[in-house]
């Protein structure tokens, strides 16, 4: 089969996931208005905290703001894996299988509509943050590198939310672990840089959570400009986590399809 | 008439309800697992804030996250009990049980019933982890029942707005219907600093917001010093009645329905 082939079927099944993602209100709207909510609530609420000696920044907002792309990747995990546990329950893989179509354009174009969505949620929420006041210290190419990260980001969630789906093979098992995601935000340095977090257990937790690395990566892009060692441990957290839920997707998917 | 009496519906409803929420992992877990995140997210990841000049609470942080996280769950488990009464009117047996009972005021009784279970399990989860984790109650016996008083009546108001959502809607689609408008009053009161630390918009939504009042005496109730008990019993006691006409105006829509 050659490589044309293949970008064939990639595009094809990159076009379907894309169009069944951005055509779902219920997809689309949450992963866009829970984190600006959130964001929103947040900073006025939080807002005091900037008067903590050592706070990096003098407006909560732009602390925040690194909040929402994470969490919005977050929703990616849910939406990939609905999607795919619902090709899954239908039988659509089942009637793929049947075909010559290639594993990894199935895993490439299944994850399209994943980074479609997250494309919007990272240029949405740059948008609102810019409109409201939020300044990005590493400027243009800083924008373009925190859309990068939130994109890496998105992929390494989704690529866990369909890894789910294609174990299980249920939709409600994928709504299950929706609240570990959640854990896993909550329980970073989401609401303080993690030199300012009190109790020891928790900043522990947060010290060995990669979710705090990526939140300080776009954060430091906001806040504090070009900081090569958060970037890095940013791009790192993210890169291999999404490099792990890649490869036990494309195992997992080797599996279903086998089976079926 | 006895066994068709209103209390001998509500629990049985109720009944059903506690055993369907006590052996489905998926019930259980959501209910108590996101206020417990708010805790120990909050308790542990913000307790710094109690440094913040002007923050004048004086059972400190723990106690503070735990008045709200407390509300948070006594809410949580009435709404969540209002998506089970959304699931029974999609499996269709709100149908037949509406047909079966001659009191359908009992069946919202004994959801209210099973609305208390949840939340009580909810709070005495969180105050176990809470406990462990430092909280320190100084407020005495009577402040106590205050404060489970003052929860119990949020619970049992939003548990009749859910059922009056899911009465009109009868489809678990209503969930965020529920959902958020809760979500919203809860996360609009002084959640993180107390009142007089919120700044811009959150301080004028939460000055109008009538859980404001009610978090803060359940927090002054912790700490021993009882505050603004009267005016926190009456808007809750204000809201429970609304939530009682709301779920009456439910009920009635559903027995059109059937």
């Amino acid at each position: 089969m050659s490589r044309s082939t293949v970008a064939l079927q990639v595009g094809m099944l990159a076009r379907r996931s894309v169009v069944r993602t951005l055509r779902q209100p219920a997809m689309v709207i949450p992963a866009l208005t829970f984190p600006l909510l959130l964001l929103a609530i947040n900073s006025s609420g939080l807002d005091s905290a900037t008067r903590l000696p050592g706070f990096p920044s003098d407006s909560y907002f732009e602390f925040a703001l690194a909040i929402a792309f994470v969490q919005g990747a977050l929703f990616s995990a849910n939406s990939a894996g609905t999607n795919v546990s619902n090709d899954v329950e239908t039988g659509f893989l089942n009637r793929l299988s049947l075909t010559p179509l290639r594993r990894v354009a199935l895993l490439l174009g299944q994850l399209a509509g994943i980074l479609a969505l997250g494309l919007i949620q990272a240029v949405t929420f740059l948008g609102v943050g810019l409109v409201f006041g939020a300044g990005i210290k590493a400027g243009v190419g800083g924008a373009l590198v925190i859309v990068a990260m939130s994109l890496l980001i998105s992929l390494a969630f989704g690529c866990i939310g369909a890894f789910v789906a294609l174990r299980t093979g249920s939709g409600e098992a994928v709504q299950g672990t929706f609240p570990l995601f959640f854990a896993a935000l909550f329980l970073s340095s989401m609401s303080l840089p993690r030199n300012l977090i009190e109790s020891d257990w928790f900043r522990t937790i947060a010290d060995w959570n990669p979710v705090s690395y990526m939140l300080e990566g776009i954060r430091s892009l906001v806040i504090t400009g070009w900081d090569g060692e958060a970037l890095a441990l940013g791009f790192a957290c993210a890169g291999t986590l999404a490099l792990l839920a890649l490869a036990a997707t494309a195992s997992a998917l080797r599996t279903r399809m086998a089976r079926t | 008439m006895r066994r068709g009496g209103f209390i001998s519906i509500a629990l049985a409803v109720g009944w059903r309800n506690v055993h369907t929420y006590f052996t489905n992992p998926a019930f259980i877990v959501p209910g108590i697992l996101f206020p417990l995140f708010f805790f120990t997210a909050f308790a542990g990841g913000l307790s710094r804030v109690d440094s913040i000049p002007g923050f004048d609470y004086s059972a400190g942080y723990t106690a503070f996250v735990y008045g709200f996280v407390l509300l948070q769950a006594s809410a949580f488990g009435g709404i969540f009990t209002g998506f089970s009464i959304a699931r029974d009117f999609e499996s269709g047996f709100s149908r037949r049980l509406m047909l079966a009972a001659p009191r359908r005021g009992g069946i919202v009784g004994g959801y209210w019933i099973a609305a208390v279970v949840r939340a009580g399990f909810n709070v005495l989860m969180i105050t176990i982890v809470g406990l462990i984790t430092g909280l320190q109650i100084a407020g005495n016996g009577v402040d106590l029942v205050g404060l489970y008083t003052l929860a119990l009546l949020v619970n049992a108001a939003a548990m009749l707005f859910g059922s009056g959502v899911a009465m009109r809607l009868r489809t678990m689609q209503a969930g965020p219907a529920m959902q958020v408008p809760v979500f919203l009053i809860l996360f609009l009161a002084p959640v993180w600093v107390p009142y007089d630390l919120l700044t811009g918009w959150v301080q004028a939504a939460a000055s109008a917001n009538p859980l404001t009042l009610a978090l803060e005496a359940g927090r002054g109730f912790i700490a021993g010093d009882p505050t603004k008990v009267l005016p926190a019993f009456a808007v809750v006691a204000g809201l429970l009645t609304l939530s009682v006409l709301w779920a009456r105006g439910g009920l009635r829509s559903a027995e059109r329905a059937v």
